[in-house]
């Protein structure tokens, strides 16, 4: 799929970060994945226009995709940093949901009956940054017991995720928390310069995930952490302190998608997107992100999020008059996955390629 | 002697059930009524026949989170077409074709894990998805209320029925004997069969076991059909001790029984982990999920005291594991 240059001594030293990662050194580097990742999306447009001419060319159409794929996108981004260090996070969905709660509550106190008065940016601010501020201290305990404790990352997700929604069970007693002021709804449901506001936070994030991935040496780290802990610690890497950052962000990431959320449908619960997890996991898979660390770029992860959104809304389309055509759309994923995963295999068969992991793949 | 035994994780679990139970019977005696523990035995039932499957799967270094899906496939379609032959017969019927239909989707499993050897966890979220979304999709998504005669008679057979002394009577259901026969059938597939031995080598070390002379694909394959068996057959049970089939129902409770393996011992990477401590786990986890009210703990917080529970239970494993580690590779360096 990918392929990083060796040292050019190959004397197995690490590669100093100076040298180019990819060629195309100061542009979009095309590979492979990526190029086929483009023609799958366009070629998926192409056929559903042909297929509902009517209903899926029309800018209202689009505009209903970037809102739906942003949220879930936002949160594939997180999960994609999660499985680049050879991990998985299990508990993204449920940092959303109490980083949403944690901050509509705070709305809600600061701001009973919604006042319209100075301080209310101040407020919706304050709201905000606590939203944010809890995701990063999930992802920091997720980072902590992975790289300190020592617990394999799903066992560790798996138990922060039953933790997280616990606590958002707890705070709300099992209710939703709704009722937030105007201004705050607007980035949810509103446009700017045309463009759905979700979809321009998805892409900012984007963009920034590639300038840490691929411009800043703790983007290298990951990398090279994922595809072998050991010579990465051998080579200087402080693996643990990469693992922290890293889940940081993926929380991070997580809290801006459960914010999103939550000002796109004026309300949280602690239940909500049930189904992400999985979402995630196979879009990022489906972007090129291994299994089991060390592979995986940015933008084809992007480009996996519009296809399949585009399959979503297809489905929805072709099969509305069957009822639940998201339950064919689940097993239209469940196929995809394993067909992704097989059409690798034949891949990678066809280029030798060696793993000196020591560890085996996260199963 | 004794130090040995404190350093059997089987023990520990045991050791921690014992004392939870007590705390729980001290400030609630009501705990330790027969009817509780009846009820305790009950909700264990399902999820115990689910673990036996699940404790092979990570003890050969996998996870699997289809088993779910599995079951309610295997209940939902056994339903359908018992209801459509108008099937009186006894539930043991209805336990085997629900055991073939899970055989036949585990080996789709297995097929995709050992012939392309991709990761476990994948496939079968993968698989997971397949097989619900084809069942609600193509088979229905409607909620059946009347089960077939054989499985409502189920529903109703207990092994022991004993009426209290206010006339309220307590039955310990005769599933809980599904339940023993999984258990027995596995101890000994895991502890006297070549088999077994495979399952644990291929836990410790692919290559290892490939070396030794272990057929993978044969165990592989093997692992994850008989899985599909046994939840199957787990899947029935709940519908019979439910008294219904509903195809939204089962899954999500994957992660339940997953922590109750692993807190049983079973260690995720594979290699280790008993029956006898995959059912202390089943059993921990449901008296936590049951009695933390009789603990006072209001429900709201339920989930959030098992996460922490989970955390502390993979937690301490994994730092006496560094600490080991640790220890060796002192004594190895130069």
């Amino acid at each position: 799929m990918i392929e990083k240059e060796t040292n050019p001594q190959n004397d197995g030293t690490a590669i100093s970060h100076k040298e180019p990662l990819f060629w195309g050194f100061g542009q979009i580097k095309f590979d492979r994945n990526f190029l086929l990742l483009l023609a799958i999306t366009i070629i998926i447009f192409v056929v559903m226009s042909f297929l509902k001419p009517k209903v899926y060319p029309t800018s209202q159409n689009i505009n209903s995709m970037a809102f739906q794929l942003s949220e879930v996108g936002i949160l594939t981004i997180g999960m994609m940093f999660a499985m680049l260090i050879g991990g998985i996070d299990l508990s993204v969905n449920a940092t959303a949901n109490l980083a949403a709660i944690v901050s509509g509550l705070t709305m809600i106190k600061l701001m009973p009956g919604g006042l319209t008065e100075g301080p209310m940016g101040l407020y919706i601010l304050l709201a905000l940054i606590i939203g944010i501020s809890i995701g990063a201290l999930c992802g920091l305990i997720n980072g902590i017991l992975i790289a300190y404790v020592g617990i394999p990352a799903i066992l560790a997700t798996l138990g922060t995720m039953t933790l997280f929604t616990g606590l958002a069970v707890g705070i709300t007693k099992g209710s939703a928390v709704y009722g937030f002021p105007e201004p705050f709804l607007y980035p949810g449901n509103g446009f700017f310069l045309g463009i759905p506001i979700p979809f321009i936070i998805f892409i900012l994030l984007a963009t920034i995930a590639f300038i840490i991935l691929e411009r800043t040496s703790l983007g290298f780290r990951i990398y090279m952490l994922g595809t072998n802990p050991k010579a990465s610690k051998f080579s200087g890497v402080n693996n643990r302190s990469v693992i922290i950052k890293t889940h940081i962000i993926t929380g991070i990431m997580s809290a801006v998608a459960g914010l999103v959320i939550l000002s796109r449908t004026n309300s949280a619960n602690a239940d909500y997107g049930r189904s992400y997890v999985l979402v995630t996991i196979l879009t990022a898979v489906l972007g090129g992100v291994a299994v089991s660390g060390g592979f995986g770029r940015i933008w084809s992860v992007v480009l996996a999020i519009f296809s399949l959104q585009q399959l979503s809304t297809g489905f929805n389309m072709l099969l509305f008059q069957f009822k639940g055509s998201n339950f064919f759309r689940d097993f239209a994923w469940g196929i995809l996955l394993l067909l992704v995963m097989v059409i690798n295999y034949y891949q990678s068969k066809g280029k030798q390629k060696f793993s000196f992991r020591k560890k085996p793949p996260l199963t | 002697m004794f130090k040995n035994l404190l350093n059997k994780t089987e023990f520990l679990v045991g050791l921690t059930l014992v004392v939870m139970s007590l705390i729980i019977g001290i400030i609630n005696p009501a705990f330790f009524s027969i009817a509780n523990l009846f009820d305790i035995l009950r909700s264990a039932t399902v999820i115990g026949i689910f673990a036996m499957g699940v404790l092979i799967v990570i003890i050969s270094g996998g996870v699997d989170v289809s088993f779910t899906a599995i079951g309610i496939f295997g209940l939902y379609v056994t339903v359908k077409l018992l209801k459509a032959w108008q099937f009186e017969g006894s539930v043991v019927v209805a336990l085997a074709i629900a055991g073939a239909i899970g055989l036949v989707l585990g080996l789709i499993n297995g097929f995709f894990i050992s012939r392309f050897k991709l990761p476990t966890l994948i496939v079968t979220l993968g698989t997971s998805a397949l097989f619900q979304g084809f069942m609600l999709f193509f088979i229905g998504s409607d909620y059946i209320r009347d089960i077939p005669a054989g499985m409502a008679k189920f529903s109703m057979a207990n092994l022991v029925t004993i009426t209290q002394v206010d006339g309220s009577k307590s039955n310990l259901h005769a599933g809980v004997l599904i339940l023993v026969a999984a258990a027995i059938i596995v101890f000994i597939m895991l502890k006297y069969t070549m088999l077994g031995r495979g399952i644990y080598a291929l836990g410790g070390s692919r290559e290892s076991a490939e070396r030794a002379g272990f057929n993978i694909r044969k165990i592989e394959f093997t692992i994850y059909g008989f899985v599909g068996l046994l939840s199957g057959i787990a899947g029935v049970t709940f519908g019979s001790l439910m008294r219904q089939a509903n195809p939204f129902s089962i899954v999500g409770t994957e992660l339940d029984v997953i922590a109750a393996v692993v807190l049983g011992g079973a260690s995720i990477t594979g290699g280790r982990g008993s029956v006898v401590g995959a059912l202390l786990g089943v059993l921990l986890i449901t008296v936590m999920n049951n009695s933390l009210i009789l603990l006072g703990i209001p429900s709201d917080w339920q989930k959030a005291v098992v996460g922490i529970i989970l955390i502390i239970g993979t937690g301490l494993p994994a730092i006496q594991n560094r600490q080991a580690e640790r220890r060796m590779n002192a004594t190895l360096a130069e």
